[in-house]
């Protein structure tokens, strides 16, 4: 982009950009869109992207261990899906002018971020359960209204992820009602794989509203559509008779109903931990990056032969037709 | 016209579990990649072909467990038995090692896969036969991924070049097994239920040789081959692969997950 602050043109740009928002219309690559609005899009759309690649590993770690043949296709074909996640996100910031390579680069090496729920160990197969039910469940309540978002090739791609992300969140739930209607010690691991991802889940939702510097000019340009903390509520008022079918206690003593607002009052988690592991000190950021670097590492010679092969057969096929 | 002789329940169930071990195995080694691909798309690549060969393997299972003696089901078939009870090639169980020695394992197994289905869509047996009917299409385009793929590694990079001739002279020793019959597959073949391995051989080396000169890569010659998967004598790698899969059932018997 080239339009400067001063350029005469700008207001003009402005307006229609402004009109088209207030339409509801979407907002096009080859349209004009203010700086910050492209770069703002570009970090939250990479950070998605990059959310569903780290988010491979800690289910990626029970593919050979599923406990039966059926588990172990379903996790399969679901980390597959996150793969393809990642690559529709990529896609999508390229049409703002961002580079997969150059996004993949700064994954590695810290400079860009991903969701810090993936930043915690999956010890246990209730765990895949936990993720599918919980994370993909919150995913799902930040993302289903992103299908409306006011970038165009975002809310397309998060149209066929949401589908996605909803069977992921009923066979995580499936793993953990046949946990809970298993043995004593199955419905323990249930409750325990409850415990610690329970918390995390909800801090997906990001900061109070109130402590959110990100949120309020993403609401105005309608690339968010809802505050961290409605779509929390809305998070907990879903998962909370989810987890009463399951005959789990979720681990917050200061849950209850309200019958005034018609919305459960939760607790208040701890933002401390957060910022902690936003800040890399989590119990597995050092390992999810250390993975992707390293897999990004053993595969350059890989690419390098796709990319040296490409390059002779195309040149082969030039002097062939020349 | 004479009714072709049927097989025994037992010879029937032993061999349908050779096909179930093979595609389990390979399906597994698979699973180890996860997230650990040279590129995204190769991720997903890799894990189509893995959902393809559980699936294979389900079916297999399902059948074979239809046709014991006492009542089990697919998931006592694939994670409570012993390595010893295992009878899947030699070549499947070999660990992934680098790319190049994934792409060199599966190309090898595709390239006799895929005319082993062939021969086996018209098993007098309408079962196997039925599963084969399906699993022809997935290995058809199995083949043509790995095969891509020597041809890309081969002919790309000096570094991707002697990566994939050392993969090749890695897997060498254990091609010959797959076209060693031995009494249970000269069994199934003399009534029309299995297939005849000798058969594949020719057709299998013309196939690969063309593609290894296509790939600048040479054919490994005077290797010695290591035989006895269908024997349940397997390399050490199976205990290691087997012993990560079964954990979790073994340590937890009669539950359901
Ligand atoms: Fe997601
Ligand atoms: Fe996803
Ligand atoms: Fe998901």
């Amino acid at each position: 982009m080239t339009v400067t602050e001063n350029s005469p043109t700008l207001s003009e740009n402005e307006v229609k950009f402004e009109e088209l928002l207030a339409m509801g219309a979407k907002i096009e690559p080859r349209d004009w869109m203010p700086d910050d609005y492209r770069k703002t899009l570009i970090r939250q759309i990479g950070q998605h992207a990059h959310s569903e690649i780290i988010g491979m590993q800690p289910e990626g770690n029970w593919i050979t261990r599923a406990p039966s043949l059926k588990r172990k296709a379903i996790l399969m074909s679901k980390v597959q899906d996150e793969a393809g996640h990642g690559l529709y996100l990529y896609s999508a910031a390229e049409t703002l002018g961002a580079d997969r390579t150059d996004m993949l680069e700064k994954l590695n090496n810290g400079k860009m971020k991903y969701s810090s729920i993936f930043n915690y160990p999956t010890p246990c197969w209730a765990d895949m359960g936990a993720i599918g039910w919980l994370v993909d469940g919150a995913a799902i309540c930040n993302q289903v209204p992103l299908c409306r978002t006011s970038y165009g090739p975002y809310a397309r791609a998060m149209v066929r992820i949401c589908k996605e992300e909803s069977f992921h969140q009923r066979q995580g739930y499936e793993i953990m009602l046949t946990l809970s209607n298993g043995s004593a010690k199955q419905k323990q691991m249930a409750q325990d794989a409850l415990n610690r991802w329970w918390w995390p889940a909800i801090m997906m939702f990001g900061p109070r509203d109130d402590q959110s510097p990100n949120s309020e000019l993403s609401l105005k340009w309608k690339i968010k559509l809802f505050s961290n903390d409605e779509l929390r509520q809305k998070f907990v008022d879903i998962a909370v008779p989810q987890a009463n079918i399951l005959g789990l206690t979720i681990p917050d003593k200061d849950l209850s109903w309200n019958e005034k607002t018609g919305h459960y009052t939760y607790g208040e988690p701890d933002w401390e931990e957060f910022f902690e592991v936003i800040r890399g000190n989590g119990p597995c950021n050092k390992e999810r990056v250390s993975n992707r670097r390293e897999a990004h590492e053993n595969g350059q010679w890989v690419r390098d032969a796709a990319i040296a092969y490409a390059k002779k057969h195309a040149e082969a096929a030039l002097s062939k037709a020349a | 016209m004479s009714t072709p002789l049927a097989p025994t329940k037992n010879d029937l169930y032993a061999y349908t579990l050779r096909q179930a071990d093979n595609s389990m195995v390979l399906c597994q080694r698979l699973c180890q990649w996860a997230a650990r691909g040279p590129e995204l798309e190769e991720d997903i690549g890799l894990t189509n072909i893995g959902l393809d060969l559980i699936g294979q393997a389900r079916s297999l299972y399902q059948y074979s467990a239809s046709l014991f003696d006492r009542p089990v089901d697919e998931n006592d078939l694939a994670f409570l038995r012993d390595p010893h009870e295992w009878s899947n090639l030699l070549l499947v169980e070999q660990p992934n090692g680098d790319f190049a020695d994934t792409i060199a394992r599966q190309y090898c197994y595709d390239a006799w896969h895929l005319p082993f289905l062939e021969q086996l869509t018209a098993s007098n047996d309408t079962t196997l036969a039925a599963i084969a009917a399906k699993s022809v299409k997935e290995a058809r385009y199995h083949v043509r991924h790995s095969s891509m793929w020597v041809k890309r590694l081969g002919d790309g990079t000096e570094v991707s070049h002697r990566r994939m001739q050392d993969a090749i002279t890695a897997v060498w020793p254990f091609i010959a097994e797959m076209f060693i019959a031995d009494e249970l597959d000269q069994r199934m073949l003399e009534i029309d239920v299995g297939v005849d391995l000798r058969a594949l051989q020719s057709a299998w080396e013309s196939q690969v040789s063309a593609l290894l000169a296509n790939a600048t890569l040479s054919k490994p010659i005077d290797v010695k081959a290591i035989v006895g998967g269908r024997q349940g004598q397997h390399t050490e790698h199976l205990d290691d692969l087997l012993l990560e899969m079964q954990a979790l059932p073994r340590s937890m018997p009669n539950h359901q997950w």
